[in-house]
């Protein structure tokens, strides 16, 4: 229970860890993930528009992406050639591991409650997020 | 139009949707693949990619405003996210063999459905519930912050919520929304969750839903830097501005915008699925 609930009484003993803390420090760490993707995108963005801002924007036709911007050795590759479009795919993959560390430190913040039965529950989702991520090719 | 002209105005579209998909829990995603497909002409496809961006970015940015007001129940999350992380998976393998017409219409059914459940009204004898074995054996009963100080609710009907959770996250791959709505609704209607709790609870389930398919979606090249950029951007700016408002909001008149907005979104895409438009 936060500690703004009850202002009138005597003061609470030093919280130890319990499920309010564990989501106040997780709530912190995605938001500084996200802060940082998003500044991310938006360097790539300015070095994108910088180039092309005045060439037509077509997406009607489905064409799929270059494998520039489909694998994580292809982001890199764009990264280092100094690509804007690069920089954004980046951070947009800056973004995706931002909720799989979430549930990553879950375990961390289950294991302190030792609550073995949500340990075992987040490793279960986190196995999961693993296997989407390595069986989808992302990594070739 | 040019590419920077575009980009503009998807933004500012983008950042009304992410203010919306705050407020109602919808995740903005729910939104912006009508509006993209509609209104701009893109291709269901990157839109798709585009909006599962966003629902991550969405998600995550407004996780830390949600759990200060002690809303949201981790446990209730994590214990479902083994459904919606399964269904994700799921969905977007689903996604490569479904037509972008038939998408559409699922997509519209998935809006016209949502629209109706939020409509129905619920009653005050739902508010002191009897403890459920299973839910307890979980330790997914939880309080929250009332008018009157904190509120217990005891959550119900374990086995349904979960199921209608898988459901939720293959919808989520399949269509790269958040499934905000369909997640709400269960959590709401099912399992009888405080809608405030469910709302909040919702949307941090949302960024690990999304995140599932995610991969699959950028390897498969449904990401396109030039739109995700504008869209991940503006959505992630409404709602953090919609997370701010959440709690004086009236549960009410939230429910009532998400309904018109996605009764009119849910008819425009089926009359696009239908007659080929997309």
């Amino acid at each position: 229970m936060p500690a703004a609930e009850a202002p009138a009484r005597a003061p609470l003993p030093p919280p130890k860890w319990n499920d309010h803390r564990i989501e106040v420090v997780l709530g912190n760490m995605l938001r500084i993930g996200v802060l940082l993707s998003a500044a991310i995108v938006l360097w790539g963005a300015c070095i994108y528009l910088s180039r092309h801002a005045h060439e037509p924007a077509d997406y009607r036709v489905f064409k799929g992406e270059p494998s520039d911007f489909r694998t994580i050795p292809g982001v890199v590759q764009s990264v280092i050639g100094g690509h804007g479009r690069g920089w954004i795919q980046l951070g947009l993959l800056f973004l995706i591991a931002t909720p799989i560390a979430r549930v990553a430190f879950s375990i961390v913040g289950f294991a302190l409650e030792r609550d073995r039965m949500y340990v075992a529950f987040t490793l279960i989702v986190l196995a999961i997020l693993l296997y989407s991520l390595l069986g989808s090719g992302l990594g070739v | 139009m040019t590419i920077l002209e575009f980009t503009a105005v998807v933004a500012i579209v983008s950042l009304v949707a992410g203010f919306l998909g705050s407020l109602t829990g919808l995740g903005g995603g729910v939104v912006l693949v009508p509006l993209l497909t509609i209104f701009f002409h893109v291709d269901i496809r990157y839109a798709i990619g585009a909006s599962l961006v966003s629902v991550i970015a969405t998600s995550s940015g407004a996780a830390a405003a949600y759990v200060k007001e002690g809303f949201s129940n981790i446990r209730i999350g994590m214990f479902l996210e083994i459904a919606t992380t399964f269904g994700a998976l799921l969905g977007a393998f689903l996604a490569t063999w479904i037509p972008t017409s038939a998408l559409a219409i699922i997509f519209g059914a998935v809006l016209l459905y949502s629209a109706f459940l939020s409509r129905k009204p619920r009653t005050e004898a739902q508010r002191n519930l009897p403890p459920d074995a299973l839910a307890t054996r979980l330790r997914l009963n939880g309080s929250f912050p009332d008018l009157e100080g904190q509120r217990n609710y005891n959550v119900q009907s374990v086995p349904t919520g979960f199921g209608l959770m898988f459901g939720a996250g293959a919808l989520s791959g399949l269509l790269g929304i958040g499934s905000g709505a369909v997640k709400v609704l269960a959590m709401d209607q099912a399992m009888r969750i405080p809608f405030k709790v469910s709302t909040t609870t919702s949307n941090f389930m949302i960024g690990v839903t999304a995140a599932a398919s995610a991969g699959v979606y950028l390897s498969r090249g449904y990401v396109d830097p030039g739109l995700a950029m504008p869209v991940m951007l503006g959505v992630l700016a409404g709602s953090l501005l919609g997370s701010r408002i959440l709690v004086k909001a009236e549960t009410k008149s939230l429910r009532l915008v998400f309904s018109v907005v996605i009764l009119v979104l849910g008819l425009q895409m089926l009359y696009k699925g239908f007659w080929g438009k997309i």
